[in-house]
């Protein structure tokens, strides 16, 4: 009998799976049978017309039939799927306040997690839309992020066994003038291989080749990217062959790269790319032939030969290197090369951004798990309040298992609307997200396009979860005896019936209070390191970037328009002081320089003493940036090209270099190139790379002295940001109107080295809340529940007496325990998975009198907001009638 | 098909069981004529009442079906009985002798 019914429902699925089918075949059937029998009507004497209307009146209604197959044929367990959805609907529109709290529950808990996700996802797992991503690699020097100088580029690609075919690549910034428009553009100066080593095909035109690069500017080429074709051509495909001006510059467009090749860098979107041979005509830097250049090259990458191991090719790099190391001892030293993905520029970004969005898949994960052990609860809390009804229909003859059926589909409804909501918002701000530009003046951005990874994840999830909850009142249901229950009176034993709940509870408000506290260390971090020792003072300064070259202005032209632009700054109403620096600190690279002894004569780079910041400033730079001089003098215009080689040195390099701050000035260091100078004065200590270094020596050189024509001009004043903006730009246009500026307050661009702190801090901080808002849930839930289970025993209690703070006692005791054991256990955990945060926020540390004590009152009041409408729901119980009740 | 009772379901697929027994291989036309012969039209139903029952036992396996050619060359569905179908058929049909015969003595000793 068992395999008769086993076999009845393979049947039936099997045809459910195919009804389509089914009915087709059903109408082929009854179509032969009509023709059958219209044959025999015929043959029997019928007029055809006849046959056919006798024929079908014998066989019966069509539709009736074809109803009835589909009825038997089809699957009896999707029609009672829809029975319970129906009635699953019914009953949670019957409480819609469980109902939104429970949908906005999970919403939360799958849309962080989706968000995180689809980061992660487009970070760390999706390779390069390049072909064969798996094996490209890029070379990494493992101490320093300067790489190669061009010249050993080529022995590097010469002589490698390893790699297919090797390219290189700089990032540039350039004026990029398509016809009377000059503005900042970022481009990618590749080697003449780097679109056939990647293996990308145009979009439009061609791309360009080895076989055109013939020495120094021999390739004035420019292809450009989708995203610039598109904004800035608005996708005029006649481009192709038209000639556009980089710095003066004439290049030929020769063709548009596909939307989804924006480079090899991940964060960065560049605007154009350009053949390295050319890049002197843009940056001026002439790199092919300085073996010394070690910052010549941005990055070298290619893909390895089938059957080598990253680590066989970084083994033969450093062998390569070695041997240049003994062949060209004045220009290099030993150094270790490691193989990474080209796409986080190696470990040095990657490891921390992995590590960031690794913990904060973590904390999603965890705040799912909040989630769902709050709607568990929740769903108990529910099932107990259910439970006559469920022992009813349990003694009408229900089965256990359509109830249990029926509580889980009612899971997954809340799981999965609550997920498709959280993926909405996922997905809107995501889009927010792929928008977003961080920083003005880098062409920084990250593709977080959502794809089919990130909404499975999500369909997976809400599934998961809703199963996860759905089962925690399961053996609730199961245990239940409908006579104990149903009997009049009966509360049963559900007030007692609580330990596991209280344990989902304890849990929830623990990893609470872990996100409290770590997003409270996160934002002290943060406000520490706004208020921290820069070194100089970012506040009332306005950054102004001119790039004289991208305005065709010759080396001997550059010094003579530097000061002319300072003076013009000058006559500006309010400014205080204006300076001049080639590099500004913590924004972007600072130059670096090895600093020898002044007894040194062999200055090969493993006999350096240190290796300093470098910065270029004109004799007003320092006043201007805020950054106080300790001791000697100033810089002078007559420290100009004629004048002895002077330095001045920060308080780091004074005690490094000479042992002492107060008797660095008018002693004398070497460079590497031979020259030597004087100390002329110590200035303060500060940060330069970025905000979590440690001292590092620096030295500011005078600008006459080590010229550069890509300046910043460094305004300080107290009028009104805005208003001094407008006047820096007319100044400058009434110098050279052809001039490509680039205007920004120094108090904005110091959002580039507080981005990972301002990121880590805002992420915590959106977690925080999310983890707040459940608990928050959470224990209402649990306290209001308990009150409710128990308010005839609180009636009792009033009646004989008990004061209100006893009824408290014993309405809220059990949450508030909860409560108590989860912040501490929370806060203890908080405070030890703080220590990772310190890597990404300056001088984040838990031991913090204001951390700690934060966490504990915000979590006093969570608790104490969630209790407060129970409680005052117990105090107002009028015992008499309650007893009256039942 | 609810509202008809489980008897006369029962009925009608001993009766589709027995005649492809009989005949050998039919299709639904050829199975509707015979049961209308046979009962010489006192089963006033439709004919297409045989495919609910022809549903039922290929689902229980007792017959299966196949699209095949009828005599005058139309492809007509046919549907033969399977061995379990005839083990089948042999219980219900003494199922069926012995439940008549004491029904038949059961009414004749009610209308003494």
């Amino acid at each position: 009998m068992l395999g008769d019914w086993i076999r009845r429902v393979l049947s039936r699925a099997r045809s459910a799976l195919r009804l389509h089918r089914v009915d087709e075949d059903f109408q082929r059937e009854l179509a032969s049978h009509l023709e059958l029998m219209t044959e025999d009507n015929i043959r029997r004497g019928m007029e055809p017309g006849e046959a056919r209307r006798q024929a079908r009146l014998r066989l019966g209604g069509l539709d009736q039939l074809r109803e009835t197959n589909l009825e038997l044929q089809g699957l009896p367990f999707i029609d009672r799927l829809m029975q319970d959805l129906r009635y699953g609907w019914r009953v949670l529109r019957k409480s819609p306040g469980f109902t939104i709290t429970a949908v906005l529950t999970m919403a939360m808990g799958i849309g962080a997690n989706a968000v995180v996700f689809a980061a992660f996802n487009a970070i760390i797992l999706r390779p390069l839309s390049v072909p064969r991503p798996e094996s490209l690699y890029s070379i990494h020097r493992t101490d320093d992020l300067a790489a190669q100088s061009y010249p050993d580029y080529i022995d590097l690609r010469d002589r490698n066994q390893s790699f297919e075919d090797l390219a290189a690549y700089n990032i540039v910034l350039a004026g990029l003038d398509t016809g009377g428009n000059p503005s900042r553009a970022w481009g990618i100066a590749a080697s003449g291989n780097y679109f056939d080593v990647l293996g990308v095909q145009p979009l439009l035109g061609r791309v360009f080749h080895a076989g055109e690069e013939h020495g120094s500017n021999s390739a004035p080429y420019v292809v450009l990217t989708y995203s610039y074709w598109h904004g800035h051509f608005r996708d005029d495909r006649d481009v192709v062959g038209r000639t556009i001006q980089l710095n003066k510059h004439p290049f030929t467009i020769i063709g548009v790269t596909p939307p989804e090749f924006r480079g090899t860098l991940l964060i960065a979107s560049p605007d154009f790319f350009l053949p390295m041979v050319n890049q002197e005509q843009v940056d001026g830097s002439n790199l092919l032939n300085d073996r010394g250049n070690r910052d010549a090259i941005f990055m070298a990458l290619g893909h390895l030969k089938s059957g080598v191991t990253p680590a066989q090719a970084a083994a033969d790099v450093n062998l390569i290197w070695s041997d240049l190391v003994k062949t060209y001892p004045k220009d290099h030293a030993p150094a270790k090369f490691a193989l990474a993905r080209p796409s986080l520029y190696g470990e040095r970004l990657g490891r921390p951004m992995r590590a960031f969005l690794v913990g904060l898949m973590l904390l999603a994960v965890l705040i799912l798990l909040a989630a769902c052990a709050n709607l568990g609860s929740l769903f108990a809390a529910r099932a107990a309040d259910r439970s006559r009804e469920v022992a009813l229909r349990l003694a009408l003859g229900a089965r256990r298992l359509r109830i249990l059926r029926q509580l889980f589909t009612e899971a997954l409804l809340i799981s999965v609307s609550g997920g498709a909501l959280g993926l909405c918002g996922a997905l809107l701000l995501l889009r927010l997200l792929r928008a977003w530009q961080p920083f003005p003046q880098w062409p920084l951005n990250i593709p977080f396009a959502p794809d089919r990874n990130v909404y499975a994840l999500a369909v997976l999830l809400s599934v998961a979860s809703g199963l996860l909850f759905g089962a925690v009142p399961v053996t609730q249901v199961l245990g239940a005896d409908s006579y104990e229950i149903i009997k009049p009176g009966s509360q049963s034993r559900a007030g007692r019936r609580i330990p596991f709940r209280d344990l989902l509870l304890v849990g929830q408000i623990a990893m609470c209070a872990v996100l409290v506290t770590s997003s409270l260390v996160a934002v002290r971090g943060l406000g520490r390191s706004l208020h921290s020792h820069l070194g100089f003072e970012p506040r009332n300064t306005i950054l102004v970037n001119t790039l004289l070259e991208m305005a065709g202005y010759g080396k001997d032209q550059v010094p003579d328009m530097q000061k002319r632009m300072v003076e013009a700054m000058r006559t500006i109403p309010g400014v205080a002081s204006v300076g001049l620096v080639d590099r500004v600190p913590l924004n972007g690279n600072v130059g670096a320089g090895l600093i020898f002894a002044d007894q040194t004569s062999d200055l090969r780079p493993a006999n350096a003493t240190a290796s300093a910041s470098v910065m270029a400033v004109s004799p007003e730079y320092l006043q201007a940036a805020g950054t106080a001089l300790l001791a000697g003098r100033c810089f002078s215009p007559d420290d100009d090209k004629d004048g002895p080689r002077v330095a001045i040195v920060n308080q780091e390099f004074a005690r490094r270099i000479f042992g002492s701050e107060a008797t660095a000035v008018g002693k004398y260091f070497k460079q590497q190139d031979g020259a030597r100078f004087q100390v002329v004065g110590v200035a303060e200590d500060g940060k330069y790379g970025n905000l979590t270094e440690d001292p590092e020596p620096a030295m500011f050189l005078p600008l006459l002295q080590s010229p550069a024509s890509n300046t910043w001009l460094v305004v300080r004043s107290f009028a009104e940001t805005q208003a001094l903006a407008t006047a820096i730009k007319s100044k400058l246009a009434g110098l050279d109107s052809g001039l490509p500026s680039f205007i920004e307050s120094w108090g904005s661009a110091m959002g580039l080295p507080l981005f990972p702190a301002r990121m880590a801090t805002a992420a915590l901080g959106i977690l925080g809340l999310i983890g707040t808002v459940l608990s928050f849930v959470g224990i209402f839930g649990m306290a209001a529940y308990s009150v409710s289970k128990r308010m005839k025993e609180l009636g009792i209690r009033m009646a004989l007496g008990a004061q209100r703070a006893q009824v408290l006692e014993a309405a809220l005791g059990r949450s508030l325990k909860s409560l108590a054991l989860g912040s501490a256990a929370g806060l203890l955990f908080g405070i030890l998975i703080s220590r990772v945060l310190s890597s990404v926020v300056y001088q984040a540390t838990p031991r913090d009198p204001l951390v700690l004590g934060g966490a504990a009152v915000a979590m006093s009041l969570v608790g104490l907001l969630a209790t407060w409408i129970p409680a005052q729901r117990a105090l107002s119980l009028r015992p008499l009638v309650l007893l009256r009740e039942d | 098909m609810a509202t008809k009772s489980e008897i006369l379901q029962g009925t009608l697929d001993l009766m589709v069981l027995k005649t492809l027994d009989a005949m050998g291989p039919l299709h639904g036309y050829g199975i509707a004529l015979r049961l209308e012969q046979l009962s010489d039209r006192v089963l006033q139903v439709n004919q297409g009442t045989v495919y609910a029952s022809l549903v039922r036992l290929v689902q229980k396996g007792w017959i299966r079906a196949e699209w095949g050619t009828s005599e005058n060359n139309r492809s007509a569905k046919y549907y033969t009985i399977t061995p379990r179908g005839r083990k089948q058929l042999a219980a219900e049909a003494d199922d069926w002798a012995r439940i008549s015969g004491v029904i038949g003595k059961l009414l004749q000793l009610e209308s003494r």
